[in-house]
């Protein structure tokens, strides 16, 4: 709950002696409410007060840190319920499960596995960046710490999944250095729990059969002091782990309650368990309903191209367009004699028009220049994208070195720039292509034959 | 202090919309609360499932898709097959053919494959069009007449023909009209407005506000969804609460994550799995974001996604 000015000065030392810059303790009060202002600049307030601030002027959502070094993730610290509002801040990491109860074939094939799931799209590595180890007490301790052990060998951020005190504290022995989540408190054990994840330093999954439940056990967690948690939205059903992953974020930012104000772990591998298809569903569901792990039984290429775009679109800035790097891309097996297309570098635009150029079979090198990541006309009309910008960047990046074709098809949208670029790209036959990147099919067949 | 959830029910609902006759008739629309909240207030109408066929038949489907259709020799075979398929709510027939720039197949031969259809099957019946405003100005008009007295969806009104699809569709026979706009919620809201000005009922309204793969662009289609379905439930704007219905097979099954073969690309492994988890996470994403039916095209896709659904109600 955002505190008013008033009720900080109350707070305040009242001495106005402007050493915190401001010319009263009224003025400085006003600027700490409205976050102009940082409550530590004035030497004068009491460890008390200041405390009291700071645990009302926190955001509603927690971020929680977890792993180490590079490895570094940020979960949670959410400021909005949808993403017209403002960006959303921590992008929806995904999870492989592995369980001490499978056999050494199936560890064997999963960790092989983890790994290949990796690649790049507009910038952003794509890859597995957890990994969930679930303790099998069948098993035996013995196995599930061996297990953990080669689990650290993946370089990933580990979720500890066990239950048993006891256990877990020797797994988080092994690997608390690597700032893994220990995934297993519930009402039954969490005191216990908590003691473990508090010593070690680690992150603690909390969990109960229902919302309610879930509930009074962080209360009780925090009663502890322990604010160090994520909530792992339960397996009982689909339905109530939808409902608590919505009820956390809803609550935390709509009506200020802190207690939820934690991110939250989606247990895909075992609310779908075997249907690798509905975990793909599910994946795709919690990624835009408020999931800030999600674990899956395995990821393939299948599940994670369309995931991870998902979620790359989800958690872009709203008012920031994604660029793809200007270059020239050859597309349909293309080379230097293969004729050339240019459009601008709005990421949207390179998908689509991409795509239709590959869907023509016809070689061509798509030539992207960089215009600010608008759109074709936008570029335009913004002074982006020019006979001059094309120019420059057929200069800079030595086009006609790489390329000995000398046919360039423009967007039918700016087919006005036709003169202009004739004029400064002598030698180019400049070619004006359909204004709609549907048409692009079509008009390249209709240009071969 | 037990947790005590705030309700986030709203006073206004999205308009309920009923599809189809007899039987198999399908309703959908007429919740007060966001995607699946049922624990804010109940959720009457699950939101709908349907599946995709086109007037070429088997010609043009990918691989994975024809396996599931051995035997079929017409459309009309494909049809009834469809139907009987595990998750299937409504029969979608897209009229490809009748774009001029494409086969351009006549209206008349069009028309009559559809009656075809229709008489084979009890389903609810979404008719799309062939994606050149001139052609299913006329295409979808005829089809509004051939269908008379089964309450289908022609899908779709643009802003460009909307007075011929909206008048046959809407006011001359009484059918549902499916009102297309390019992902803008501002554009969603004129098209409405422009329908009912004509004199269509806005209760016989269902909107495509646009979609995409995901991952490509999918931002923009999010953004518009949830701001329609946050005016049309939290401001009561009674020109956006027509249920939405969005095509995602159309979509994803030209994406080359979907179509690539495995010897193009051997690293991303077998070619139909990829295509039924891009049309399920898409579908999935589609309706977290308040779409009241999707229509997709693989018949695993269907099955999971219905079966998602009912997990969710």
């Amino acid at each position: 709950m955002a505190l008013k000015g008033l009720d900080i000065f109350k707070l305040s030392p009242k001495k106005n002696c402007k050493e915190c810059g401001s010319p009263t303790c009224m003025a400085f009060s006003m600027k700490v409410a409205q976050g102009a202002a940082d409550i530590s600049a004035c030497p004068y307030f009491s460890e008390e007060a200041k405390a009291t601030l700071m645990e009302a002027t926190a955001p509603p959502m927690k971020t929680i840190k977890v792993g180490a070094g590079e490895k570094e993730i940020a979960l949670g610290g959410e400021t909005v319920l949808f993403r017209h509002e403002k960006t959303f801040v921590s992008k929806t990491r995904y999870a492989v499960a592995l369980c001490s109860g499978m056999d050494d074939a199936e560890i064997e094939a999963k960790l092989a596995n983890i790994s290949k799931v990796d690649y790049d799209r507009i910038g952003e590595r794509m890859y597995v960046e957890m990994v969930y180890v679930n303790y099998d007490p069948a098993a035996g301790a013995d196995k599930y710490l061996d297990l953990v052990k080669k689990a650290a060998g993946l370089n990933r951020v580990l979720v500890l999944g066990c239950q048993d005190a006891e256990v877990a504290k020797a797994a988080v022995e092994l690997v608390k250095a690597d700032k893994p989540i220990l995934n297993g408190a519930d009402a039954s054990n969490y005191e216990a729990m908590s003691a473990v994840a508090t010593e070690a330093g680690v992150v603690l999954g909390v969990t109960g059969a229902n919302m309610e439940e879930t509930y009074e056990t962080i209360k009780k967690l925090e009663a502890l002091g322990n604010k160090n948690l994520i909530v792992d939205v339960g397996v009982t059903s689909i339905k109530e782990a939808y409902k608590t992953a919505v009820l956390l974020r809803r609550t935390a930012i709509k009506d200020g309650d802190r207690s939820c104000g934690y991110p939250s772990l989606v247990q895909a591998n075992v609310l779908a368990k075997g249907d690798l298809h509905m975990q793909a569903a599910l994946a795709s569901l919690f990624t835009m309903k408020y999931g800030s792990v999600i674990v899956m039984e395995e990821m393939n290429y299948a599940q994670a191209l369309p995931l991870y775009g998902l979620r790359q679109n989800v958690f872009t800035d709203p008012q920031k367009p994604m660029k793809v790097e200007p270059g020239i891309y050859a597309i349909n097996g293309a080379d230097e004699n293969s004729i050339c297309l240019t459009t601008v570098d709005f990421a949207l635009t390179y998908f689509v028009v991409s795509g239709e150029l590959e869907r023509s079979g016809v070689p061509c090198n798509l030539i992207i220049s960089d215009a600010g990541g608008l759109s074709v006309l936008t570029a335009w009309a913004a002074g982006k994208l020019s006979a001059n910008t094309i120019a420059k960047y057929f200069a800079e990046a030595d086009i006609e070195g790489k390329v000995k074709n000398r046919t360039l098809v423009i967007p039918g949208k700016v087919a006005v720039l036709k003169g202009e670029i004739e004029a400064k790209l002598p030698g180019w036959n400049i070619v004006v292509g359909p204004t709609e990147a549907v048409q692009l099919v079509k008009f390249l067949k209709d240009m071969q034959g | 202090m037990p947790f005590n959830a705030k309700s986030g029910k709203f006073n206004a609902s999205i308009n309920v919309v009923e599809i189809g006759t007899g039987d198999k008739k399908i309703k959908i629309g007429g919740e007060n609360v966001l995607p699946f909240y049922t624990f804010d207030a109940p959720v009457e109408n699950a939101p709908k499932v349907g599946i995709e066929i086109t007037d070429f038949g088997l010609e043009h489907e990918p691989d994975c898709v024809k396996k599931y259709y051995e035997g079929c020799a017409t459309v009309v075979d494909m049809a009834k097959k469809a139907a009987e398929m595990e998750g299937v709510d409504f029969l979608s027939i897209r009229l490809e053919g009748g774009d001029p720039n494409g086969a351009n197949k006549s209206t008349e031969e069009l028309v009559q494959l559809v009656k075809e259809v229709a008489e084979a099957v009890d389903l609810p019946l979404v008719v799309c069009g062939s994606k050149n405003v001139e052609k299913d100005a006329e295409l979808l008009a005829k089809a509004a007449e051939a269908l008379d007295g089964k309450n289908a969806v022609l899908l779709s009104a643009r802003e460009e023909n909307y007075k011929a699809v909206g008048a046959a569709a809407g006011l001359a026979y009484k059918q549902l009209v499916g009102a297309e706009s390019a992902v803008d919620i501002n554009l969603a809201k004129q098209l409405n407005v422009l329908l009912t000005q004509l004199g269509v009922d806005g209760k016989s309204i269902v909107m495509n506000v646009g979609s995409a793969a995901a991952g490509y662009g999918f931002e923009y289609v999010v953004s518009t969804m949830d701001r329609i379905k946050a005016a049309a439930l939290g401001q009561g704007d009674t020109t956006l609460q027509m249920p939405i219905i969005t095509p995602v097979a159309s979509e994803v099954w030209g994406v080359k994550e979907a179509i690539a073969s495995e010897a193009d690309m051997p690293e991303w492994g077998d070619q139909e799995e990829r295509g039924i988890d891009m049309e399920v996470e898409t579908a999935a994403a589609v309706l977290a974001s308040g779409s009241n039916a999707v229509i997709l095209k693989h018949p695993v896709s269907v099955a999971t996604v219905s079966k998602m659904i009912k997990a969710l109600m």
